[in-house]
């Protein structure tokens, strides 16, 4: 297996019974990947476009049902290995309140670690540097549930990185964020990846936190439809619109711009491109 | 609003009280319960007001918070001096038509009412001044022996750390949900017992419902973070004897002692 | 006018250590037919004072009157109140309760006291007015309908009560792009056809750009600005420094005036943009 891939999707579908008519459906579809050691990567989609049970079947929190998963080379489905998986690739979940587990912010830091039986001394490192990572060191004694949204999101992504995974997955970590919030976890998304090197998968509708991406999916229905870096990915207007997503107002005016007969590079992804085309 | 308020009765603090080891301080309660059925005499009672006095001193605890915990427990301690009040026999000193007071009953009743308030305050003085993630760990640390006969202490603490991570929660949830009732009109506070009972339907069943969609995902959250029950796992903040906990200990034991031997010494 | 505060004050926990003032002289007053956005960071007061517009939250001090009943007054029925001035919370979806749709909206309705045949024509027309099909959903369980379509029955079951004013607080938070738009399609379709007035708290800057014609803004419990959207946004450095922005597009097209363009930088929505840009680029082609 090539060492530099982190993560190998190949051909992995998922199956589930709809619980209005108990009709086979497939939330994933024949779907294949490979997630590049230290790359940012993020998969948008919509709804029900499949983007959390792709995430839930690279934690081995389920099986695929047709395919298999990689994660630094171990099958998912090798029941002696998923602590091991889960550990190497760990996940950050949509709503803050329902993944802290502890009364206390440090303790909840230790969690996993505890978990994983790592030795006292190890594991006062580790929660110390986690929490000094996303800057929550202050709050380490506080109470979870007095903390803002943000706060909590960071309190849960120090959880994760206290096992020392080397890929971090997010399943819409800002999604019931306010803007404040919302910025905090995506500054503190960058610096993992920039900084301490993390493979980081973010699932997100929002397009906004895409932009920064190394490589961007765009999964709708279960499949994957687009591939490619931010700039290739939002240059395609209409077809994103189409898949019920958005682009940046500017990536749009420049769309709009062109329709009226106007040439302009139609790769434009912030306010600072955009004054410099015209 | 309601996630300000305090779970339990902790008083937060620094004394040496507050810092002892939960397990010291659950083994002390369950000592001074255990001793204040020894005593049968009115005078150990001296030693006993002298142990909850110093602890309330040196825990800095408000007299207002020992009050207000034996409140609501007023009503069993008055049934209990009332029963042995009329119901022992003995020599007679009053007589209020069917009900007779006799010297031992008024004797009795006083020791028994005394004994209620000092049981009530020497478990508060556990819940004052130890928080509830230390009592929890406490707890799971001394049932950990009967692991081996199957007693789950690890699942039954890990149960009571979840409840209490999420009463505040649930409370600022419940205060949601019931103002948005509110908003379509829904009447909390007013009708019979039998109306309100049905009126709080619309809060109970998104409570409960909510609350499954939370569990599902904590649970999912914790198999993520590969919780997989007690078994090997390490703590970040051990439990651990300092010298401070053995004095303490060994001193109550003493003390204890002393108290139980009365009923053998005096009679 | 329908909505009017004066001078009102609200303390959470007064005389404890979690004090907090969350109201602070807060003066307002809003017209029938206003489409308003509140906006204001988390913690700015907006929450505590859209409770207290149906007098779920009473004030500290200071009077609200709601279309000219005062609600301090003793003769004001909180009931009537209530039906006047709909609040749909944040994450409606989360108070639903009956086993089915129809239920679930009638909820309101039944609490007002009316006859049956009127609360069945108020369902009808609620499901109609946010876009579900009443034959085919009326029967089925709000509980198996995906994020989207629960929030509009949660919506459903507020507008059923024909409230003259209509409060939503995020109504669009967690949905994704296409959820977000059915539902703001709807709430302007509420406003245009029903004459409705609405207030919109929001987090988003684009959107309430592209619907609303006056602006609150809160900041550390007081009405910080007020005024129409473009007044509003053309205060981006006072917007900032309160920890809001301005939509992407009215960013651009200051940076571009800035830098000594002859536009119109006071733009809200692509379209203006797009018209201002294409005379600029005209205007220069021809020059």
């Amino acid at each position: 297996m090539n060492e530099d891939i982190m993560i190998k999707i190949e051909n992995v579908s998922f199956e589930y019974s709809s619980f209005i008519d108990e009709s086979i459906q497939l939330a994933v579809k024949d779907l294949s990947l490979d997630v590049i050691r230290g790359e940012f990567l993020v998969v948008l989609g919509h709804n029900g476009s499949g983007k959390s049970t792709l995430a839930k079947m690279i934690n081995g929190l389920i099986m695929p049902s047709k395919g298999e998963i990689f994660v630094n080379g171990l099958n998912t489905r090798d029941e002696d290995k998923i602590w091991d998986i889960r550990s190497t690739a760990g996940m950050v979940f949509q709503n803050p309140d329902n993944q802290i587990v502890a009364t206390i912010v440090e303790e909840d830091v230790a969690f996993g670690p505890e978990n994983l039986g790592i030795p006292q001394r190890e594991l006062r490192k580790r929660v110390d540097d986690a929490l000094e990572t996303v800057e929550m060191t202050e709050y380490k004694n506080h109470a979870p549930h007095l903390l803002s949204g943000g706060q909590k999101q960071r309190v849960a992504i120090a959880g994760i990185l206290a096992m020392e995974p080397d890929c971090i997955i997010f399943d819409e970590p800002t999604a019931m964020l306010d803007p404040v919030g919302r910025l905090e976890v995506m500054d503190t998304i960058k610096k993992l990846n920039k900084e301490k090197g993390k493979t980081i998968i973010l699932i997100t509708h929002f397009m906004d936190e895409a932009v920064e991406a190394d490589r961007v999916m765009v999964l709708n229905e279960g499949e994957a439809v687009m591939l490619g870096t931010p700039k290739e990915i939002f240059r395609q207007v209409e077809r994103l619109k189409e898949l019920g997503l958005d682009v940046p107002q500017v990536t749009e005016l420049v769309f709009e711009l062109n329709n009226e007969g106007y040439t302009f590079r139609d790769d434009v992804l912030s306010v600072e491109e955009l004054v410099n085309l015209l | 609003m309601l996630k300000d308020i305090t779970i339990g009765q902790y008083f937060p603090g620094t004394s040496i009280i507050h810092k002892l080891d939960p397990r010291v301080k659950i083994v002390v309660v369950a000592m001074f319960i255990a001793s204040l059925f020894f005593v049968t005499s009115f005078w150990p009672y001296v030693l006993i007001v002298a142990f909850i006095g110093t602890i309330i001193s040196v825990a800095k605890l408000p007299l207002k918070f020992i009050i207000k915990g034996l409140k609501p427990l007023m009503f069993i301690i008055l049934i209990t001096f009332a029963i042995n009040l009329f119901l022992t026999k003995g020599e007679v000193l009053l007589e209020l038509g069917p009900l007779t007071i006799t010297k031992e009953g008024l004797r009795q009743s006083v020791f028994m009412a005394l004994r209620l308030v000092f049981l009530i305050t020497g478990t508060s003085l556990l819940t004052l001044t130890t928080s509830p993630i230390a009592l929890t760990d406490g707890i799971e640390r001394l049932l950990s022996p009967f692991k081996k006969i199957g007693l789950p202490a690890h699942e039954l603490a890990m149960m009571m750390t979840i409840a209490l991570r999420f009463i505040p929660t649930l409370l600022e949830e419940t205060d949601k949900i019931m103002k948005a009732q509110m908003a379509r009109g829904a009447d909390f506070e007013s009708g019979n017992i039998l109306n309100r009972a049905k009126n709080l339907v619309p809060l109970l069943v998104p409570l409960f419902i909510n609350a499954f969609r939370r569990a599902d995902e904590l649970a999912t959250a914790m198999e993520a973070r590969c919780y997989r029950g007690g078994d090997g796992r390490t703590r970040l903040n051990e439990l651990k004897f300092r010298s401070r906990d053995y004095v303490v200990l060994a001193s109550m034991v003493v003390f204890f002692g002393l108290i139980i031997s009365t009923r053998y010494l005096v009679s | 006018m329908i909505i009017q505060l004066k001078n009102v004050n609200y303390t959470y926990n007064p005389g404890t250590p979690f004090e907090k003032k969350a109201l602070d002289d807060v003066n307002l007053e809003i017209n029938e037919g206003d489409f308003i956005g509140l906006i204001g960071h988390t913690g700015s007061g907006k929450s505590t004072l859209v409770q207290h517009l149906n007098g779920l939250i009473k004030p500290t001090s200071g009077e609200i009157i709601i279309d000219g009943k005062s609600l301090s007054s003793k003769e004001t029925k909180m009931k009537e109140v209530r039906q006047k001035v709909g609040l749909v919370f944040q994450y409606p979806e989360h108070q639903l309760f009956e086993e089915t749709i129809y239920k679930d909206i009638a909820f309101g309705p039944k609490n007002l006291g009316l006859s049956d045949e009127e609360v069945d024509e108020r369902v009808r027309n609620a499901m109609g007015l946010v876009g579900l099909d009443f034959e085919t959903l009326k029967d089925r369980s709000p509980f198996e309908l995906s994020g989207g379509q629960k929030r509009r029955v949660a919506i459903a079951g507020v507008v059923a009560m024909k409230p003259k004013v209509l409060v939503l607080d995020e109504p669009t938070a967690g949905l994704d792009p296409r959820g977000r738009d059915e539902i703001l399609d709807e709430i302007r379709k509420l406003y245009e056809k029903e004459n409705i007035t609405i207030i919109l708290v929001s987090h988003s800057m684009e959107d309430i750009a592209r619907l609303v014609n006056r602006i609150f803004v809160m900041h550390k419990s007081k009405v910080a600005m007020a005024g129409s959207t473009r007044e509003v946004f053309s205060n981006a450095d006072q917007l900032e420094s309160m920890g809001l922005g301005i939509p992407q597009i009215t960013k651009f097209m200051r940076r571009f005036k800035a830098l000594g363009h002859n536009v119109k930088d006071d733009v809200l929505t692509i379209e203006e943009a797009k018209e201002e840009i294409l005379k600029y680029l005209r205007s220069n082609r021809d020059a």
